[in-house]
């Protein structure tokens, strides 16, 4: 019996894999739908298994399906097919990846049951135990603010209440970052396993996953997820037997940008407007409800296993502490190789744009990339050589933010881009705070006027006025990274800007 | 003037805050509790961090950003209204780069803002422009762009507009919705630059606000403004006093500009209210410059003769020759008076001294005749006081409410807020009311159990909840036995264990779940700190002093009185019910609640008054009204109460009075009672008084006149002029003097003066040289009765029950924006919400009698008939109707009956078996009211009204 794995991913099924999969369907292979491998280019991956050997294709279509089929995909390896890969697992791409959190995805199904030992095996520590091997591990949380995790895990745990909540930031939002999606899809049982082992740490009695409405294969894949876990122990009343209750709850989004701002998520949860609160006091202390609540993102909560797995100092070990562990780094643009990257931190950038992502796909020079985001800074050809870790992002005015890098050729004006920050700004405001909420719009209203060619100096003074107001002020990091788009075109593409200005 | 006054920009820290955190601002050492925002600190020593968002009534909201200050050792700066202060920060508010960041904050907003300062209605009281000035904008220099300069004014509100264009989204009206109000009528739509604020409707008018004015208050620019300002202008002065709708009694401040009233403005540091109004006192005060506003004296020979205008002196000597002559011809006791529940202590006062010193008798009654006399009989049996026991602010200690027989969002609105503001917080809340009435279910408020309880049937609801304690062993045995008396407790205990009291036979005749009795009883006798509130649902009954005193005992049995938190409290209708009855406006008794018939009172007055008393207690309302119809009693004069409006079965009430010689009515407007009038003494609104106001929580608020009298004649001037005409003097030179004279004759007044007032602000009494700040929460270390006494509360249902002819229950109340006989917001704008009483019947009960919503029905009882448009509700359970009596024209009194709680003659308004039917016509009474009403206008000079 011939089985045939179809990536149910979202990339993969914008690219007809539904399609596909009937095809192979019909043809009388059993079709295992699997989450994405992570390279993108090469959606809709589909992998042959017979007895012995798992054998990739891709990008497959459905004519080249029918074709495939037609020439005895299901039978016998077609070496010689201009699709063929082999087997997965050595394609470069992959190979050289040290994946802790996405180790799994990819190889079944989303929804397999999977061996719960390392769960198990923090269930037999004690809760303070296992908050210090996270704090040995170094982990930092993955969102976007690369916060240490154990002192929230620590302020949860220590903080006296009648209830104790775990809240899952799966409101993915960030241009350019899907790293949340594809595990959602890929591997939920990952970030179960990681929200139980964290509630039995803190305390905390119940788990909610906010997960943007924009990503309905992930809810459907979570929600059938939890339904096993629940039926499999791994959530409910004494969770694997032992006497620690834990329970799940999936929540989606209302589709605005804002919400992945984690007070403005704790709002929308608590069914107000998306609407950022002002700290102290933090979540960790009040959070949702107003009890003490830990708020990670999807990866933060999903690579615990792996440092239960690992222990603490083999964690730490990979990567550049204080940047410890491993990233998992997203690839997207103008880039010929997409996808997701999970390495330990302190790769460089070149390693990534050129290694990973073999230069552009237009073949045109490279210009610029974004990392961290809308709100990340523009890097320069000159910067290639930096390493992705925390401190040295820091270091050039940049930061790793959701590990999102967004290549760019020659083409793109940094002009247009430090205004579409302004605009993005001005569409993604919650409207709370001043700075944000005009500025956002005097921001775009006097870049554009430096775009039509009638600034003068007074423009520019301006704009670094403003930037200056919005990044000192702002209330979250809405407003107060967007000048950092601006300002790192501005410094580093002058040439953009400056040939507009009014003689 | 300015709308916000000393502004600490947060509100206190929260509980009792006895550590403190030392720290420096601009280099000033300063000490302040712990949990202090930094803004608050720095303001309460005199440096005026710039803001715009935050006010001391709102907790901090951190959305303005022009409060941003540098922390010693912090990389970014601080929001110092969301900051709390720590220990050795040392904090700058002043740098170069925040100025710089302030102007840059300030031109955003003035980019979207227009520039008609100049002819601006807020121009001189607008936070925004004040900023503008305090950081030093000079320029803006953004080119024109995006902006929200043209967008529409909603005018719907008929009190304030709201203008959009001006709106800085700082959401102070919608936090002031729902912090302040509790209603959640506002809020913000859209978000980032499309923000902004709006009702869940087209325009504030239809929407779910109550236009208690919260927002405007709140608002820091013209966005929300009082229209009054926007047709005179910002007022240049303001005096200090006290509302005169309902028991709460807030104070405000009453603002004005020369002598125009503009503006009432409540008062932050007005202990009832704390800074918060409802629509009737923040806005319906233009009743008293109403055109129907008689300002001249009147008197005629017959009720069917014209009014003749005329001087003080003649009305006066006019009204006291026909009394001696009523007297000569009918005896000593052929006359009284009724004291009103709308006066000041001071004109009270006078009137029940006149009755017992010039009229020679104790025929001296008031309106709280009608409403909580129950309350004053019940309380001071079962503890030793006629008052409630707490004050207002005491709910923010509370664990369990129970509300009974009251609806405060309704009838005390402010005071309702502070109890959301509780419930929010998480209090459990128990209401006992027939109806669904808001507090049941709104906007984060719900009731834990909600007893719909038939009409009547308050005691055994009451007893079965003893039921439940007496027999589950809830009962706070310490409280028991050091604070009460043993004797009745035993008594008490084994009344309350018999079987018809248990909450499984109390359900069938209540028609309520006996589970539900049973849980919320557990609930009550279960909490820390557990309180009953209650209003005219319990005392209009015939066993409304019964029902008090239930609640007495339960309260007692629990031991939740006597500290914050607990207690039995009357919500009183009325501005000043609790002073007139303190002011002894009784027959029965003096002032303070002493008997006529205790020699050694009388001997003081005697003293005092250089007069011997009649010791026999005198008339109460009813009595005088059946003598008057036995032909016994023929002059009364009437302080601004409408008794022929108000008091039960309409059609008795003016036949009594058509009986009379001579009815003198004191009142502001020809009302229906001054229809069989002989002399109309014009009165003053609240606005032309100086005196004193009692709330619900026995708080004496001072009442400072803001105008002369438009009568030329002070109320109280016309009382003492009345008396000496009489032949006993009174020569008072100011009302301070009065309340001087109560003080030395009222052992719970003897520390209050208008001085002390002045001084202190206010006081609850007792308040005298034991407690010269006045005293919170009664019967602390023991009762003032001594020990807490137990009542046994046997059930003696109504006579007053449904039957075939009969089949459903009426049941009364009123509407927020009316108030009582309506006589006051009537003429104001109010009416646009509630333009006439209707009829609330239940789906069921109209299908079953082709009743359709919003026509004609007649409703009739055993004494009369009356008919009202329906409105089909489910807010009354099937069985039961309910309406208002704000109208006159409507005749609720018309059907309710005579019967009367059997201690104090308390009417049952709450209970009248009535039937209901399409109507097409008016009722026969409605006709003769409507002659009456043409008639008796045309008798007006000048043609009347």
């Amino acid at each position: 019996m011939t089985i045939a794995y179809v990536p149910l991913d979202s990339v993969a099924v914008a690219m007809e894999a539904n399609t596909v999969a009937a095809q192979l369907a019909e043809a009388g292979a059993t079709v295992i739908r699997n989450g994405s491998r992570g390279l993108a280019w090469l959606e809709p991956l589909i992998e042959v298994q017979d007895e012995k050997d798992r054998v990739a294709y891709g990008p497959v279509t459905p004519e080249t399906v029918a074709e495939l089929i037609s020439d005895g995909v299901l039978h016998h390896q077609l070496i010689r097919h201009p699709l063929y890969i082999g087997s997965i697992e050595n394609h470069d791409f992959l190979r050289s990846q040290h994946r802790l959190v996405f180790d799994r995805v990819g190889y079944d199904s989303p929804v397999d049951f999977p061996d719960p030992t390392d769960t198990l095996n923090a269930l037999a520590m004690s809760p303070d135990a296992l908050i210090d091997m996270i704090e040995t591990s170094g982990l930092r949380g993955r969102g976007g603010a690369g916060f240490p995790a154990h002192i929230k895990w620590r302020t949860v745990r220590g903080t006296e209440a009648p209830a104790k909540y775990l809240v899952c930031n799966a409101d993915e939002g960030d241009s350019g970052t899907f790293a949340d999606r594809l595990l959602l899809e890929g591997d939920p049982f990952r970030l179960i396993e990681g929200m139980v082992i964290a509630g039995y740490a803190t305390g905390a009695k119940l788990g909610i996953v906010y997960l943007r409405s924009e990503y309905p294969i992930a809810k459907t894949i979570f929600l059938q997820a939890l339904e096993i876990a629940r039926a499999r122990n791994l959530i409910g009343r004494n969770v694997l037997g032992s006497d620690f209750d834990f329970d799940l709850e999936l929540f989606v989004g209302a589709g605005a940008y804002i919400c992945g701002e984690e007070t403005s998520l704790l709002e929308s949860l608590e069914g107000r407007r998306g609407q950022i609160r002002v700290k102290p006091p933090v979540p960790a202390i009040s959070g949702l409800l107003s009890m003490p609540t830990l708020v990670h993102n999807v990866i933060s909560f999903a690579s615990v296993p792996a440092i239960v797995r690992l222990g603490g100092d083999a964690y730490r070990d990979l990567g550049v502490a204080p940047s410890s562990g491993t990233m998992s780094f997203q690839l997207a643009g103008n880039v010929k190789r997409g996808g997701l990257i999970e390495v330990p931190f302190g790769i460089t950038l070149r390693e990534m744009v050129e290694g990973y992502g073999q230069g552009t796909l237009s073949g045109r020079p490279f210009k610029t990339l974004q990392i961290g985001g809308p709100l990340g800074a523009y890097l320069s050809h000159q910067e290639l050589d930096t390493p992705l870790t925390y401190e040295a992002m820091t270091d050039i005015g940049a930061g790793i933010g959701h590990g999102g890098l967004v290549i760019f050729d020659d083409t793109v004006d940094l002009a247009e881009q430090a205004r579409y920050a302004f605009e993005f700004c001005e569409l993604e405001s919650c409207g709370k705070c001043t700075p944000c909420r005009i500025g956002s719009v005097r921001g775009k209203e006097t870049m554009e006027q430096i775009i039509g060619g009638r600034a003068t100096d007074r423009e520019f003074n301006m704009i670094d006025d403003l930037c200056e107001v919005m990044d000192r002020t702002s209330l979250c990091q809405m407003g107060g990274m967007t000048p950092i788009p601006v300002r790192s075109a501005m410094e580093r593409f002058q040439q953009d800007f400056r040939h507009r200005t009014k003689p | 003037m300015r709308r916000i006054e000393n502004d600490l920009g947060t509100p206190a820290p929260r509980g009792a805050q006895n550590a403190t955190v030392s720290l420096t601002i601009d280099g000033a050492p300063l000490t302040v509790p712990e949990g202090t925002s930094i803004m608050r600190a720095a303001r309460e020593a005199g440096i005026m961090v710039p803001k715009l968002c935050s006010t001391d009534t709102l907790n901090a909201f951190g959305s303005c950003r022009l409060c941003m200050v540098e922390i010693e050792g912090r990389n970014g700066l601080s929001a110092s209204c969301t900051e709390p202060v720590s220990e050795g920060m040392s904090v700058r508010t002043q740098t170069e780069e925040l100025a710089r960041l302030r102007r840059g904050v300030m031109e955003l907003y003035i980019s979207d803002h227009p520039l008609d300062c100049l002819t601006c209605a807020a121009n001189g009281d607008c936070e925004l422009q004040d900023m503008a000035g305090a950081v030093g904008l000079r320029e803006v220099r953004y080119a024109e762009g995006a902006s929200h300069l043209v967008t529409e004014k909603d005018l719907s509100n008929p009190y304030f507009a709201f203008d959009g264009s001006k709106c800085i989204v700082c959401s102070r009206c919608v936090r002031a919705c729902e912090e302040v109000q509790g209603t959640y009528a506002l809020t913000v739509d859209g978000r980032g630059f499309q923000s902004k604020i709006k009702t869940s409707t087209e325009q504030f008018f239809d929407s779910e606000c109550v236009s208690c004015g919260a927002c405007v208050q709140a608002c820091p620019t013209a966005t929300l403004i009082e229209k009054s300002v926007i047709d005179h202008g910002v007022p240049d002065r303001s005096v200090l006093t006290t509302c005169a709708y309902c028991g709460v009694g807030c104070s405000f401040k009453a603002e004005l500009k020369g002598d125009q009233v503009v503006r009432m403005v409540p008062y932050k540091d007005g202990m009832a209210n704390h800074g918060h109004s409802c629509v009737k006192g923040r806005f319906a005060w233009g009743y008293a410059q109403h055109q129907d506003r008689i300002t001249t004296p009147m008197i005629r020979q017959t009720t069917d003769d014209p009014w003749e205008e005329v001087s003080w002196d003649t009305a006066v000597d006019f009204a006291a020759k026909r009394l001696q002559a009523v007297q000569k011809r009918y005896g000593a006791d052929s006359i009284g008076g009724i004291t009103s529940s709308r006066c000041t202590n001071e004109e009270v006062w006078l009137v029940q001294k006149m009755v017992r010193t010039a009229f020679g008798n104790n025929n001296v009654d008031t309106c709280a005749r009608v409403c909580h006399s129950p309350t004053g009989y019940g309380l001071k049996q079962t503890f030793g006081t006629s008052a409630g026991t707490q004050n207002f602010d005491s709910v923010a200690d509370a664990d369990v409410l129970v509300v009974i027989g009251a609806n405060p969002t309704e009838g005390h609105p402010v005071f309702a807020s502070q109890m959301k503001r509780r419930l929010h917080e998480g209090a459990h809340l128990v209401v006992v009311d027939p109806r669904k009435i808001a507090l049941v279910r709104s906007p984060h408020v719900e009731a834990n159990f909600h007893l719909p309880l038939q009409p009547g049937t308050n005691v055994p609801i009451m007893n079965a909840f003893a039921h439940v304690v007496v027999t589950e062993d809830l009962i706070d045995h310490n409280f028991v036995r050091e604070r009460c008396d043993l004797q009745t407790f035993a008594e008490w205990e084994d009344f309350v264990r018999q079987p018809e009291n248990s909450p499984e036979q109390v359900a069938v005749i209540a028609g309520v779940l006996a589970e539900d009795i049973r849980a919320a009883a557990r609930l009550y006798a279960n909490a820390d700190n557990a309180a009953i509130y209650y209003g005219l649902g319990v005392t209009e009954h015939s066993q409304g002093s019964t029902m008090v005193m239930a609640m007495a005992n339960l309260a007692m049995a629990t031991g939740n009185i006597g500290r914050s938190g607990v207690g039995v409290n009357p919500l009183r209708g009325q501005n000043n019910v609790q002073g007139s009855c303190d002011m002894g406006s009784f027959p029965h008794e003096l002032s303070g609640y002493r008997p006529v018939g205790d020699p050694e009172t009388r001997e003081l007055f005697r003293k005092h008054w250089d007069v011997e008393l009649n010791p026999e207690p005198g008339f109460r309302i009813p009595n005088m009204l059946d003598e008057a119809c036995a032909g016994r009693f023929k002059g009364l004069y009437v302080q601004g109460e409408d008794i022929a409006q108000s008091d039960p079965n309409t059609q008795h009430v003016e036949q009594a009075l058509n009986t009379m010689e001579c009815v003198i009515v004191q009142d502001l407007f020809l009302n229906e009672t001054a229809k069989f009038a002989h002399v109309f003494l014009p009165g003053t609104s609240f606005l032309e008084k100086d005196g004193t106001f009692i709330n619900a929580e026995r708080r004496i608020n001072r009442v400072r006149p803001v105008a002369s009298p438009k009568t030329g004649m002070e109320e109280w001037r016309v009382t003492a002029a009345l008396s000496n005409a009489l032949g006993y003097p009174m020569n008072y030179t100011s009302a301070a003097e009065i309340m001087d004279e109560i003080a030395a004759l009222t052992p719970s007044f003897s520390g209050v003066s208008f001085r002390h007032l002045d001084e202190v602000n206010s006081v609850q009494w007792p308040c005298n040289s034991e407690a010269p700040l006045g005293t919170p929460v009664m019967h602390v270390d023991e009762f003032v009765r001594g020990k807490g006494c137990f009542v046994l509360t046997e059930y003696q249902p109504t006579e007053e029950a449904a039957n075939r002819k009969f089949p459903l229950l009426l049941t009364t109340g009123r509407k927020l924006h009316q108030y009582n006989v309506g006589a006051q917001t009537r003429r104001t704008k109010n009416s646009k919400w509630l333009e006439a009483d209707t009829l609330e019947i239940h789906p069921t009960d109209a299908e079953m009698r082709g009743v359709r919503h919003g026509e004609w029905v007649s409703i009739t009882s055993r004494m009369g008939e009356i008919t009202l448009r329906a409105e089909i509700t489910e807010r009354v359970v099937p069985g039961v109707v309910y309406t208002t009596f704000h109208h006159p024209s409507t005749g609720t009194n018309v059907i309710t009956t005579d019967l009367s709680d059997w201690a104090t003659n308390c009417p049952e308004y709450k209970v009248t078996a009535v039937e209901i039917r399409p109507a097409n016509h008016r009722s026969d009474w409605q006709k003769q009211f409507d002659e009456r009403e043409r008639a008796q206008s045309d008798l007006l000079p000048a043609g009347g009204r």
